[in-house]
This record gives C-alpha cells, structure tokens and sequence, in this order.
C-alpha cells in the first residue's frame, strides 16, 4: 500500500474503453433500422421478440446499476418490474389507462419500494444481501398471488393498452417498439451519466473498498440506497411496457426465476459495462426463443448452458468481443 | 378460536418449522465453512422426495426405500459437487448463485422428464400410520409425531458432531479460518467434500420425510428454498443454532398466521376484506418477521461466532 496521495481516479476501476460509444451507437442504429429491416421480409415475429428483449433489457440495464457498478447483486429485481406490471394493468381495468398518469404512480411506487426494502436489506452485505432481496422479492410474488381481485394465481387480462396523452402510441406494433427503444435509450443514457458522474464513481470506488470510501467522508449506504432506489424506479418502467406488450400481467412475472434470469442477462452481456446488459437479454431472449422452439424441455439445454457459460467463462460477451479485439480492454 | 386447534396448529408449525431445518441445516453448514451459497440445495431436497417415491414403489418398504433415496441423493450430490461445486469454490458469490441456478433450471425439468409434471406421493408407512389422541376429541397422525423426533434426533446427532467429535471441530475451525486450517495440514477438499456429503444428505432427508404428507412435484424446492433463507437469515448465517431457532420461528409463524390471520383481522373488520387482506399479510408475514429481525440485528439473532 502506497502512503503517497494518488489523483482521484488511480483506485477507481478502469475508465471505459475508449470504442464503446461506437458499439452503443451501432447497437442502437442496427436496433433503429429493424422495423425496416422487417417491412423488407425478416420475420415479423422478430420485431415483437426484439421488443420484449428490450424491455427486458431496460430491467437488466438498472440491475446492472446497482449489480455492475454497485457490487450488489440483487435477487429481487423481477419485484420492480411486477409493480409496474400491476400498477399498468389494475389502473388500465380501472379506466386510467393514461400513460401520464400510470408512469407517475409506478415511479412513486418503486421509489417507496426500494427504498424500504433497500433500508433493511443494505444493513447487511454480501450472501446475506442476497438472500434478503430474494425474500423481499418473493414477497411481493405473494403479494400479487393474493391480488384476488385482480386475477389473482392465473393473472390479469387487458383489454386494452395505455394511451399517451391521449394518443394510442402502442396501438401498432412498430410505434410500440420505437417507444421501447427510445426508453431504453433514454434510461442508457441516464444510467451512464451517472456512472461517470461523482455520484457513479462513489458508488464503483465503494464496490472495490467500501471502508476506505467510508473514511473519505461518503456515506457509503446513502449512496447505495439511492442507487437501489433509482435502478427499482427504471426496472418499474420495464414493468409498464412489458404490461401494455403482452396486454396480461401474472404473477409469473415476479418469479424469482425471473430474477435470476435477469442477473444471468446481466452477467452474460458483461457485469458493470452497460450496453453489456442490453446485448445480455438480447442474446438471452433470442436463444430462449430459439431453445423453447425444438423442445418443451428447453431448460434442460439452457441451465447446463448457463453453468458452463459460468465455468469457462469470465467477462460476459462483452468481455469476450474485447477478447477479439473488437473494443479495447485494458 | 379453540385450544385445541390452536394446539394442532401448534404442532403443525413444530413440524413445518423441524422440516425447515433439516434444510437450513446444510445450506448453513456449507456457507458457514465453505462460503458457498448453493441455490441447488432445494432442488437436493425435491431429488430426495422424488427418490423416495421410486425407491419406496419398488421395495415396498419405507424404511428401506428411505434408506435407499438417502444413498441416492447422496451419489447424485457427490457428482454435481465433483462437476460442477468444486470448480466455485474459489469464484465469487454472484457466479455461485448464477451456476448453481443453472442446475436447478436442469435439475426442475429433469425431474419433469423423468417423473412427469403431476404430483406424486408416497404412502405414509404402516407402523406410522395411525393417530395419536391428545386430549379428548383431538387426534394428531402418528407420521407427523414421528417426523418432529425424526428432526430432533438430527439435530442432536448434529450438535454432537459439531461440538464433540474431531471433524466439528475442524469444521468449526475450517468456518472460521479455512486457510490457517489448510496451512496446519488438514485436507481442506476432504473436509469440504464431507461437508458437502453431509448438507446433501439432510436436504434429500428432509424431501424424503416430507414425501408422505406433502405432494411431490417439480419446483417443491424453490418453495423450500426460499424459505430455508429467511431462516438462516433470521437465525444468522453459518450457524447451526441460529438455523434451528429461525426455522422454529418461521415455521411457526408462518403455520399461525395461515389460520389465524383471518379470525384476528375479523375483529376489526369485514368478512370479505379480512379474507382478502388475511391471505396477502400472512403470505408476507414471515418477509415482515425476517425485515424486523434485520433491522434490529443485521447479523441475525444467533450469528456464528468467529466471522465478521
């Protein structure tokens, strides 16, 4: 240990690799360019899986924020996304089907969420953390079963999606998708400035030492817990596009498989690199897709496929691309 | 509200709660010394149910068909951790919950294959089949009796391990420092293999005990799981103490909160709403119990002395 003062950024992980704003930008433009790409013969089924990945990549994206940069890996996520689901879905059969309205109610929701949840649950570290987001998690699973007015165990029909400001924006299937894309959009944008903000690198410095962050006179858990609060608010959004996509909301949706799938994007895409997460369920979904299309018994391919992606690799795909030279990595 | 059901629910509780720790036992018990945290434990436990039926059809005996999935689960256990445990023991925690999540996305649909997707069960055994009279009027099966002693003695037999022979003593050392204890010349894979044997076998145990009252099907481990957590949680991680207290506590509360909830909101409000509300709280409540505990205890009420 060096006793010489070091400029700020020398204990910090490494500063991102100079391309990736070329990858996120490709990314986005490929992502832009698909309803084109459909209209001029793709299969049209791509254009409502590539929808639902990046819905789900919203989720995975705010997991990666707290999971990634925040080192604290979450077994609850799929909670977030379930209140936005349900706040969607009970507010629409309802007769609120206004977006304006709904978005509000589903930020202020996952706000107070999170923020009880993250209260007790970051008094703890480590497995302990894990295993208390996991209860939290199943906990609104319950929740939402005993929803009997609501659908209960089989889950909520709509008849109808959410309107913005009165405009029917999900009414056609390529207007939805450009409304998911540029929310994701929108939430990458949001989440990398705040990693490379002070905010972010506090956050990633308490990742590698939370002690020596703690003496330098942050409040380390005031920190994580509005980051906990945050990444529940953007997953809650995920929530309400996956609620106005699928028109049904179950609570199947709050599994806590679907927490662990969410993680499994995360770590597949490559932990803490962002754009990392969005590929993650990209992939994730499309092999889903592609497994459940030759065999019912899909899982039995994918879980052996997840324990030897754990074994044999390190770094996620992301990693791996960098390992081609693709983007740089130091 | 009577005496007499809140004694047979009382009882009830007792033995949901000794099923939970024969799980939380070795899910414990191999975080505590290895510092692993195996999501497949529950799966181990609905491989031992599921073992139990097949082995109990063929010979007809429970007892040696008990004995037989015990030997079973066992093998199976011993190959995943040469596959698959012993390559994580090194990683960190997010790459065991992710691999280990793996194997129960194969071992859940496995046991779909093999055994199809309907419940099962296995009949309670002849000698254990009839009741026990309480008290005028209540009686109370035998098999349950049965398995509250069965867990008892578990528990004691796991005391005495722990605290009185050579190898708890290791293992205590080996949860507190495993390093120094590799550096003085213990075999530290050797030990964690038998620690693994160990956790393996009371979680296909407990499946096993719980296959003639509970229906065995695919995913009865994630269920067992979930809760195994929130009683080491509670009862503080790696301590086999803390599990036994914690599993008391959840099972109890949760067993009393399922049918007492409604009578108590009745008090103070409507049927309909009491009903509604008494399923969602009581659903929740051991969550509520597990967030109290952590607020006032963040290591859990009897943390394993020796870890920080």
């Amino acid at each position: 240990m060096s006793a010489l003062p070091v400029p700020a950024d020398a204990a910090l992980p490494a500063a991102p690799p100079r391309r990736r704003p070329v990858i996120v930008l490709v990314l986005f433009l490929l992502l832009a360019l698909l309803p084109v790409a459909v209209s001029v013969g793709l299969p049209a089924h791509w254009l409502t899986l590539t929808t639902r990945a990046l819905i789900f990549a919203i989720a995975a994206l705010s997991l990666d924020l707290i999971l990634g940069v925040g080192g604290l890996v979450s077994f609850g996520h799929a909670a977030f996304i379930g209140i936005g689901a349900y706040v969607t879905g009970i507010m629409i059969t309802e007769g609120r089907g206004e977006a304006l309205l709904i978005l509000p109610a589903i930020l202020l929701l996952c706000a107070i969420f999170a923020a009880i949840t993250g209260a007790v649950s970051l008094r703890t570290r480590g497995v302990a953390f894990i295993m208390i987001t996991l209860a939290f998690g199943q906990m609104a699973f319950f929740l939402t079963q005993a929803l009997s007015g609501y659908g209960g165990d089989d889950g909520l029909t709509l008849y109808e999606r959410s309107t913005v400001a009165g405009y029917d924006l999900f009414g056609s299937r390529t207007r939805l998708y450009y409304a998911v894309l540029v929310a994701l959009a929108g939430c990458y944008i949001l989440v990398r400035t705040l990693v490379a903000s002070r905010f972010g690198r506090v956050l990633r410095a308490a990742r590698e030492n939370a002690t020596r962050v703690t003496v330098t006179g942050y409040d380390v858990g005031r920190i994580r817990l509005i980051a906990y609060v945050i990444s529940g608010m953007i997953a809650g959004l995920s929530g309400f596009f996956l609620a106005n996509q699928t028109e049904f909301v179950s609570p199947a949706f709050v599994s806590w498989q679907r927490s662990g799938e969410l993680i499994f994007m995360v770590v597949l895409g490559g932990v803490g690199s962002l754009h990392g997460a969005i590929i993650g369920a990209l992939v994730f979904l499309f092999a889903e897709d592609v497994l459940s299309g030759w065999t019912e018994h899909w899982k039995v391919i994918f879980g052996p496929l997840i324990v030897l992606f754990v074994l044999f690799t390190r770094g996620g795909l992301v990693g791996l691309l960098g390992k081609l030279g693709v983007a740089r990595r130091d | 509200m009577t005496t007499s059901l809140l004694i047979v629910q009382i009882l009830n509780g007792l033995q949901f709660g000794i099923l939970l720790f024969l799980v939380a036992a070795g899910l414990t018990l191999v975080f505590g010394v290895m510092d692993f945290i195996n999501l497949a434990h529950g799966v181990q436990y609905m491989l031992g149910a599921y073992l139990a039926v097949t082995f109990v059809g063929l010979t007809g005996s429970f007892v040696l068909g008990l004995a037989l999935a015990l030997a079973a689960a066992l093998l199976i256990g011993l190959a995943l951790e040469f596959l698959v445990f012993r390559h994580l023991y090194e990683r960190d925690h997010l790459d065991q919950v992710l691999a280990t999540f793996g194997l129960i996305l194969l071992l859940n649909q496995g046991v779909k294959m093999v055994w199809g997707a309907a419940p099962l069960s296995v009949p309670v055994p002849a000698f254990l089949s009839g009741s026990v009279p309480l008290m005028d009027g209540i009686l109370y099966p035998t098999y349950r009796f049965a398995l509250i002693g069965a867990g008892l003695a578990v528990g004691a037999l796991l005391w005495f391990i722990v605290e009185k022979t050579r190898t708890g003593m290791l293992l205590r050392a080996g949860a507190s420092n495993p390093s120094m204890v590799s550096a003085l010349g213990v075999d530290i894979r050797k030990l964690f293999m038998i620690v693994f044997a160990f956790g393996t076998m009371l979680a296909g145990f407990a499946g096993a005990m719980a296959a003639p009252i509970l229906s065995v099907e695919p995913g009865m481990g994630d269920t067992v799981l979930i809760l195994a957590f929130v009683v080491i949680v509670v009862g503080g991680i790696g301590s086999i103490r803390g599990a036994f207290v914690g599993a008391l506590i959840v099972g109890l509360v949760d067993t009393l909160g399922r049918s007492f909830m409604n009578d108590l909101l009745r008090l103070f409000m409507s049927a309909p709403s009491a009903r509604a509300t008494g399923a969602a709280l009581s659903s929740m409540l051991i969550y509520l119990v597990m967030a109290m505990v952590l607020f006032v205890r963040p290591e859990g009420l009897l943390p394993a002395k020796g870890r920080s």
